[in-house]
Formats: structure tokens, sequence, C-alpha cells
């Protein structure tokens, strides 16, 4: 089995994709000749054409706007935004657009084959507009649906089932793992499901959550709690939106214990979903509160982007807490 | 008034042809015809020298960076004549609303060379308190507004503060730079659309460089630049030499004019190259050729300057290797004191997410202070700032 980084699966997913199904299509700013900024999309003009993998101008509206025409038409758009931080010129376009579209003409229309591909997340010394985790925002937005692969593997099982999804899919990636997660990745065409969780590691003490890039930090805090006898289970939620309550909650039935991290401010980020939903399913088997290790009520910093981050050591405090409570 | 016609007429804009503005030729002259405009001695002298300095702080930051001293840096190479000559032909109290490729405005304004590398570094003297990435300079007293990464996002805003400007009938105006690409986004078309309705006294100075990223002017719109654009929004509009720092300046002062004396907005673009990489994250050979650089290079705006200057008399061969000396060794002095500063304070973190720390937010604070209190090597920064003892050294700024 081939060994492929991040941004490789991504590639060989959307070759994979373009290949197969003709109506395919990828844009965004810097994508054509160049492969996007991050090469995500190297070499896909030279292999499919111009008019099917193409630079756009520089204008994220109009991007999805012109995305959500093309998915009308029956068309599979991929939309690339250069950074999630920039994704905020389109939100009229995804918010108010692609997550209705069906809805309002009782289906005589949809954007089912939209997919939008974005860059979050920090830990890149990026500051303040290089990596937000914007996740929540379109988490309140029904009629989305929201993916974060965690590595090499997720991300192209994932993409591959967003692209061929019946349902506009916005597919946040983890930039700080592009180069960074290397793992073995199958050649061949295959999906992984989008609406289940993972449960990546199993345990009987406490339960944590997370997506993305924030599931090598859990697994670094998870370490150390195992070395200090804590038997933790894991749970990759992978997509957000329709997020699978059930797998969490029955890990949390078994634990009694629930810790959610994730980038993103506290206050309204999706950590607070989960544990608003986990208390009402599982309230008297809880052993402790559930507990929410995240960035803080602040935008993303850069000098103190070590301090801001909710690294491992925020998380294992996080565990002992929880089980010492 | 409605003009009727009874035959169907399509027009696309090639009825118009809009020509560039210049003064000066490669080799410092001025062209047959062209009027030297009205600029003393001392002024020619500082818009040069501001181009010079910007030069050679970006060759010096960018080889920093490349020595991992610096996370981050974007060079202005090509541009300065466009930069510092619409600066220059501005009251030194307009106000300045940059991209982030006009670190010459700032220059040319007097910002210090250790206010640049405070900014650089996120010291402890950063205006911003280190929070955002380098280049990202703003300076309340010298009128030019911080930068803010989101591409186009001060052009409607230029028209915003150049409004109440007007209101306040002060006689100043906005300038706002931006590049090609930036006049893509909707917020574009709106700034301008605003500031021709509400007659508005700002500048809408747009750096055609050639490229936004990778992707060529080409790719970005199918007409003739960004200048036409003004038609359609009923404004004044000239396309300048951008390497031709006397036509530059004398394009922005004569707009200027028209923006304080009638109200009246006005669109500048500058065509000029982008020399070097986007940014230290970019690599050009992907996609342009290195042949198209060097015709570029030839049409360098600092020497057709300083070939204009010297033959006045105002500049000579030993003036520019003293002065070029002089910045090197001030740039290297002055960023090794940077990089030496502390970083700013733990607490900047919290200050000015609102105008008072809230209470949920200090909450978060005393937690995190608990947390490096028990940790302290692993935040090294924030240790330092809470003057725990520290053990490692390893305090890096972290990799793009």
């Amino acid at each position: 089995m081939p060994t492929m980084n991040m941004l490789q699966a991504i590639n060989n997913a959307l070759d994979i994709a373009m290949a197969e199904d003709e109506k395919v299509t990828c844009f965004g700013e810097d994508v054509g000749v160049f492969g996007g900024v991050f090469r995500a999309t190297s070499h896909l003009q030279e292999k499919y054409g111009k008019a099917r993998c193409f630079n756009t101008p520089l204008v994220e509206q109009g991007i999805i706007g012109f995305a959500n025409g093309l998915a009308a038409q029956g068309s599979v758009p991929v939309a690339e935004i250069q950074f999630a931080d920039y994704i905020f010129p389109a939100f009229d376009q995804i918010v108010n657009e692609s997550a209705k579209f069906r809805y309002r003409s009782g289906d005589l229309f949809n954007v089912g084959g939209l997919t939008i591909r974005t860059p979050y997340g920090g830990g890149i010394a990026g500051g303040l507009y290089h990596s937000q985790s914007p996740e929540a925002y379109f988490t309140h937005t029904p009629g989305l649906k929201v993916v974060v692969p965690r590595n090499p593997y997720q991300a192209k099982g994932l993409l591959l089932a967003a692209i061929r999804d019946p349902d506009p899919v916005l597919f946040l990636e983890p930039k700080r793992l592009y180069r960074a997660s290397v793992g073995d990745v199958p050649q061949e065409d295959y999906q992984l499901p989008i609406g289940e969780a993972e449960v990546v590691k199993e345990g009987t003490d406490i339960t944590l959550v997370g997506w993305g890039a924030q599931m090598e930090v859990i697994g670094k805090a998870v370490e150390l709690a195992e070395e200090q006898g804590i038997a933790c289970e894991v749970i990759d939620l992978r997509t957000l939106l329709p997020w699978d309550a059930d797998t969490v909650a029955e890990s949390v039935l078994k634990t009694g214990r629930l810790v959610v991290s994730h980038e993103a401010p506290l206050t309204g980020g999706f950590a607070g979903e989960i544990a608003a939903t986990i208390q009402e399913r599982c309230f008297l088997y809880l052993e402790s509160p559930i507990t929410r290790v995240t960035g803080l009520d602040t935008p993303f910093p850069l000098v103190l982007e070590k301090e801001y981050l909710p690294d491992h050591l925020k998380i294992f405090e996080a565990i002992r807490e929880s089980v010492n409570f | 008034m409605t003009q009727y016609a009874h035959q169907p007429l399509f027009m696309t804009g090639d009825e118009f042809s809009i020509a560039t503005f210049s003064l000066l030729d490669s080799e410092g002259e001025l062209y047959e015809g062209a009027n030297e405009p009205d600029l003393t001695r001392d002024h020619a002298r500082r818009l040069y020298q501001a181009m010079l300095a910007t030069r050679i702080l970006d060759e010096r930051m960018m080889a920093a960076q490349r020595q991992g001293r610096l996370s981050f840096y974007m060079q202005s190479t090509g541009e300065e004549a466009a930069v510092v000559g619409a600066a220059a032909a501005l009251d030194d109290a307009d106000m300045i609303m940059a991209q982030y490729r006009e670190q010459g405005a700032l220059m040319y304004r007097g910002f210090s060379i250790d206010e640049f590398m405070n900014q650089l570094f996120g010291n402890e003297l950063d205006y911003g308190k280190g929070r955002q990435m380098p280049i990202h300079y703003g300076s309340r007293k010298l009128h030019y507004m911080t930068i803010s990464s989101p591409l186009a996002t001060q052009i409607p805003q230029a028209t915003g503060y150049a409004y109440g400007q007007k209101l306040a009938a002060d006689g100043h105006c906005t300038l706002t730079f931006f590049g090609e690409g930036a006049a893509s986004e909707g917020d574009f078309h709106a700034a301008l659309n605003m500031a021709s309705v509400h007659q508005v006294p700002v500048i809408f100075f747009c750096r055609n460089n050639g490229y936004a990223i990778s992707t060529p002017s080409t790719e970005q719109f199918a007409a003739d630049g960004i200048a036409p654009r003004a038609f359609g929004y009923h404004m004044h509009v000239i396309r300048v030499d951008g390497n031709d720092a006397l036509a530059v300046f004398e394009a922005t002062r004569q707009a200027r004019k028209i923006a304080v004396d009638q109200n009246q907005p006005v669109l500048i673009e500058a065509m000029s190259y982008r020399l070097a990489a986007h940014s230290s994250s970019d690599d050009p050979s992907g996609y342009r050729a290195k042949s198209e650089e060097e015709a570029w290079r030839l049409k360098d705006p600092i020497l057709r300057m300083q070939k204009w200057l010297t033959k006045k008399g105002w500049w000579s061969d030993e003036e520019e290797a003293s002065q070029q000396e002089t910045l090197r060794r001030e740039v290297l002095e002055t960023m090794k004191r940077a990089e030496k500063r502390s970083p700013p304070p733990l607490d900047s973190l919290i200050t000015d997410v609102y105008a008072d720390i809230t209470p949920e937010l200090q909450r978060q604070y005393d937690t995190l202070k608990r947390h490096i209190r028990r940790y302290p090597e692993a935040y090294p920064r924030g240790a330092r700032s809470l003057d725990l003892e520290v053990n490692t050294s390893t305090d890096s700024q972290g990799e793009e």
C-alpha cells in the first residue's frame, strides 16, 4: 500500500473523482497550473484540461456562487477556498444558498453535487487570518454537511464520499497536518461514511471527542493519561453536521466521563452542542461534568499561539480533573 | 438624458483606450512633451531615499527569513516607485489604508527601522502586540491603518473613512492601496460605487503587478486592466507607469486635488511587476518564466529615479554607496535588537478583544495562568511573562 501525506491523499481523491466522472470540476484561486498554494490540485489541470481544473478570479463569493450555479445545473464542482479564514465573503452563498437550495425549491433544484474544500486551523505561526477554525459558523446551518478528516487515509475516503454525497459538503482540511501527517493509503477508490464517528481507541474510564488536527493532540494527551493508568476511549467525530450523537452517547454511557476538544474559541464552539446533547442522553450515568478544552474566547494570536492552543497538556489536565472529580 | 438608437449596437469597452501616463524613460530622461513635476530637491530626495530604504529592508529581511530568524516576509521589490511615489504626493496627515505590500509608504512617512523590526519580530514593543504575522504594520501617528490579511476589506473602509473626513471638512483624503487581484473581490466594487454615489474624497490606488500569487492578470480579468471599471461608476481615472516615480507622484498629486477640492473619488491604476515571490512561502518558478522576470528587472524603478536625480545634481554615486551601506548596517543592528526583546506579556492574549475584559475571558485567563504555572517549561514565553523559572531555551517562533 502506498504511503501518502494528507495533500497527496487529497490530490489522489480528486484525481480519482475527476477520472471517474467528467462532471467533476476543481477550481479556486491558484488551483490551475500552480496546483493550489498547498499543491492539493497539482497536475489536475495537466490531466483533465483547463475547462475542468482552473484558476478563478480572486473572489470567494464569486467562487461559491459560481459553484452553486454549476451544481444546480447538474455538475459536480469541488471549489477550493484558499484558507478557511477567507471563506466569509462566501458566507451568504454558503449559508443562504448552498444550504437552502433544495428546501426552498421543494427539491425542484438542489446543489447536492457541491463540495467546498478549505484548509483550517492553527499551529503554523499563521496569526489571526491563517489559523481559524470556523466550523461552528457552519454547523449552525441546516442543509450543509461539515466533514473534517484527521489523517491521509481518512482524507481520501471522506473526500470521495463528500464529492459523491447528495448534499453540499464543507470539507475542512487540517492544514497543519497537510505534510506532517503521513500514512498508508490504498491507491484504489474507496469511501468512508459521512455522518458516522469512529471509535479510534477503546477504553473504559473516560471518553475523549475531537476531530481533524485535534485528534493528534488528543492522542498525545491520552498517552500521558494511560501512563497513569487511565483507560481512555477516543472518538473522532469526522462529520460535525449531521453529527453521530449515538456513538458518543454509547461511549459516555460506558465511561461516565467526557472531554471534548477543539481549537476554536469556547463560547459558541461545537463542543457546547456535544456537551448539551450528551448530558441530555447520559445524565444519570455521568460521573463528572463534561469538560471542554478549547481555544480562548479571543481572536487567534501569533507570538503566544502556544499558550492559546488547547494542547495535550491542557487536555491531560482535563482528563485528570474529570477522573478525580 | 436617454438616447435612443433604432439599430442594435453592442459595445465591449474596446471603444475606449486608456493611455499610460509616464514622464521618465528608462535612462531617467524626461520624455519629449513631458513636464517635470513641481518637486523640490528635498522632497525628491526624501522620495528616493524611501524607495531605496524599502528595497534594502526587503532584501535583508527576506534573507533573515531564509535563515530562519523570521517566520514570514513579503517584499515589495519592483513596486517601490508606485507605492512611495503615491505616498509622496499626499499630505502626510492624509490616511493611507494599504493591502500588505506597501511598506514603502510607511518608510516615506518616517516609520523607523526599529518600528519595522518590532512588528516583524512581534516583540513587546510591537504596536500590534505580537498578534499579527510579520509585515502587518500600522501607525496611528503616521496615519497608516493597521494591515488586515483578508483581501480588499480595506477598500470600502477607505470610502467610509474618507466620508468621515469630508464631514469633518479637515481638508484631508484617504488613499487605499490594493492589487489587481484584490480588485476582483466584491468589496472593490462596493467601495467604488459608494464613493461615487456619496462623492467621497478617496483615491483608489491599484498596484497592477501582474500576479495574484500564481494567477496572472490575464486569468484575473478579461478587460483592459482595472482602469476601465471607473467608467461604470462615473469616476475619474488615470493609468500610470508604476515604475516611474515621477509619473506616479504627479498622477497622485492631481488625483488628490480632485479628491480634496471637488470631493470626488479617483481611481489610479499603476502598471508594475511583482519582481519577488508573493511571499516567503511562495516559489514563482512554478508558474512564470525567469526571462519574464529578467525583462522587468531592466525596468527597475529605483534605478530610473536614481538616474534622474543624479542628472539633476541632486544625488551622487558616493551618496548612493554610503546610503546603502548605512541602511544595511542599520537594518542588521536593529534586527539584532528586536530579536532579543521579550515577547508581549501574557495578558496581551486577552486585552483588546473588547474595550474591557469580560468576566468569562478573565476566568479563562486565570485558568491559563494556573496551567502555565504547573508546566512552565512547556510555555517559555508565558512563563517568562509570569516571572517563572524556565529551564528550556527552545523559544522559537515556529515555522510556516
